[in-house]
């Protein structure tokens, strides 16, 4: 990398271009940062004229962008975003583990561990393909209504169990993989070195498999901090519902963009820091002259 | 370099900050104030001539609709002319000059009646309460039912016993999303917990059924065929006395549109002579005298 000769040896430059992602200036120099300009100014301008002169923007303005509607929902918006939040830490704890387990099932070798496999396959096939919001109102109306003695009623916590069930699908295929990735040698080395299937596993392929697949990983968890809305659909007051309310107490969607607004406030730092990590990886494995 | 990437950035906020704040361009619908004749359907502002387009959401619950579920219509059928809004529209649109046949339902979410832009429908009735902060958004037209609200719990629960309002406070309580409910829950029984909204009729019930809620905060007619119908076990705790100023349902139009000016004509008309009560009387009979909760 080093003594290019180009911007990139600068290595501020490069902190903040890894930090801007696709903000790339291709024919670099005064002139293309000009360019560049221009044709944002001039696209921006189009774009807005277009909207603004349109025959329902003075509606739309009035329902969506009213200041006051936004900034008086704000508040309590906010205090139930906390709730979002919460369900997000908990479930992603859940989902690394119980994943991580599935997708360890499903790269058993041999055909003793058939069954295993197919019920990894099935798990995540089923987890992959029931959309999300039904498997939340399925668990979180039906399993209290069986009324069973010790089976939670709590509302929160069956959204949560759908979404630990439905993001752990996604997320033992990506550590699947992951595992993958990893060159059978790694396995037949660690295993003529002595170590068992099970230490082989999980001193030398995960290890592995694990860290090349943190950029996914983070994508999932950004789907999933979104999805953290449709609890909602069991009538817990979250950011969204709280929208919902003053949304229809109003007749006005000023509330959304307040609710929108604190959604993106947590989503777009991880997607940055997902755009980071993987920057980050690629090129510590130039550096390294690829290992594996 | 780099810092003009930054400066295309702030550039592009700028802009689409701009475009939220500009824009003074005054067109909004054409309210023709000039007098309305209403004694020529005709003349009436619709969508479809000749035709008189009825917004409401489905399932279309009773008493508001009543009679056997067809087609796209799920529990009853607003094309019935039974139950209270069903008979309410038939009664307005005879007034208004048009027959039973040139009625024509729309299924309208909710959420989709005060949506911006062309409405689909002449008027929605739905259960709408009117609010005036709804009413900067779309025009209501006169109420055709004064509401009251009241809570349904299952017997023999804790809350069962309550009587009075504040008795109420320390209860998980529920309502469904759209209506004034939560705000009064909210405002008037102001409880502990957070209160429960939910997007549909049937979320609520379900929640209800399995008592992961104690009340569900609906209004009365609602109440007594929740009740009856839909949660085995269960009743009408009591009504809440009625706000100063009081709580109506009312039709939803389109801001501007001149068809309400003879929807209310009609609404008064009937008033008057008596068909509201009649129908009222006939569809809405056991939503009376429910204990009023102090």
């Amino acid at each position: 990398m080093a003594g290019e000769g180009d911007r990139r040896s600068d290595p501020e430059v490069e902190r903040r271009s890894r930090l801007l992602g696709g903000l790339h200036f291709e024919g670099e120099g005064a002139r293309g940062v000009a360019i560049a300009l221009l044709s944002t100014a001039v696209f921006l301008t189009v774009v807005i004229v277009a909207v603004t002169q349109s025959a329902g923007w003075p509606e739309v303005k009035r329902t969506f962008f009213d200041w006051g509607d936004i900034s008086s929902s704000f508040p309590d918006i906010a205090r139930a975003f906390k709730l979002n939040v919460e369900i997000f830490l908990v479930c992603e704890v859940f989902i690394l583990i119980f994943a991580l387990v599935i997708a360890v099932l499903r790269s058993l070798p041999g055909p003793a561990f058939f069954p295993l496999r197919a019920l990894a396959i099935i798990y995540s096939d089923l987890a992959r393909g029931v959309p999300t919001i039904l498997v939340i109102a399925l668990l979180g109306f039906g399993a209290p209504a069986l009324q069973l003695t010790g089976v939670p009623r709590s509302r929160v916590f069956w959204a949560g169990v759908g979404l630990i069930l439905v993001y752990s699908g996604y997320v033992a295929e990506v550590y699947r993989a992951g595992i993958e990735s990893v060159h059978p040698s790694q396995e037949a080395a660690a295993r003529s070195l002595g170590l068992s299937r099970f230490q082989a596993l999980r001193r030398v392929i995960l290890p592995q498999a694990i860290r090349r697949v943190i950029p996914p990983l983070l994508n999932d968890f950004i789907g999933l901090q979104k999805d953290t809305a449709l609890v909602s659909t069991l009538g817990v007051v979250e950011a969204f519902n709280q929208a919902n309310i003053d949304s229809a107490a109003t007749f006005t969607y000023g509330s959304y963009l307040a609710a929108a607004a604190l959604f993106v406030a947590i989503t777009i730092p991880l997607a940055r820091l997902t755009d980071w990590l993987i920057a980050r990886d690629r090129q510590k494995r130039q550096a390294s002259g690829a290992v594996a | 370099m780099r810092k003009l990437g930054y400066l295309a950035l702030a550039l592009l906020v700028a802009l689409l900050a701009a475009a939220c704040g500009s824009t003074k361009k005054s067109s909004s619908g054409s309210t023709s104030t000039a007098a309305v004749n209403c004694s020529n359907k005709n003349d009436l502002n619709l969508k479809t001539t000749d035709q008189l387009t009825i917004g409401t959401d489905n399932p279309a619950f009773p008493p508001w609709f009543g009679g056997t579920p067809h087609k796209p219509w799920q529990v009853s059928d607003p094309n019935s002319g039974q139950g209270y809004e069903s008979a309410v529209a038939y009664a307005v649109a005879k007034q208004l000059g048009f027959d039973k046949s040139q009625v024509v339902w729309k299924h309208v979410p909710f959420a989709n009646s005060y949506a911006p832009g062309p409405k689909p429908f002449d008027f929605d009735i739905n259960q709408i309460s009117f609010t005036p902060a709804r009413a900067k958004v779309v025009d209501f037209s006169d109420s055709y039912y004064d509401v009251n609200q009241s809570v349904v719990v299952n017997k023999g629960t804790p809350i069962a016993s309550v009587t009075t309002v504040a008795g109420l406070k320390p209860y998980d309580l529920g309502a469904q999303l759209g209506t004034t409910s939560y705000q009064f829950i909210k405002d008037t029984i102001k409880p502990t917990k957070q209160p429960s909204v939910f997007p549909s009729n049937t979320g609520a019930v379900q929640a209800l059924k399995n008592k992961q809620i104690d009340g569900l905060v609906v209004d009365l007619p609602t109440a007594f065929y929740v009740t009856a119908v839909e949660v085995p076990n269960s009743k009408v705790l009591g009504q809440f006395p009625a706000e100063p100023g009081g709580e109506h349902f009312g039709m939803v139009f389109e801001k501007g549109n001149s068809l309400r000016t003879c929807v209310n004509q009609a609404l008064t008309e009937l008033r008057s002579n008596g068909t509201l009560k009649q129908l009222q009387q006939k569809w809405l009979a056991k939503a009376t005298g429910a204990p009023i909760l102090k």
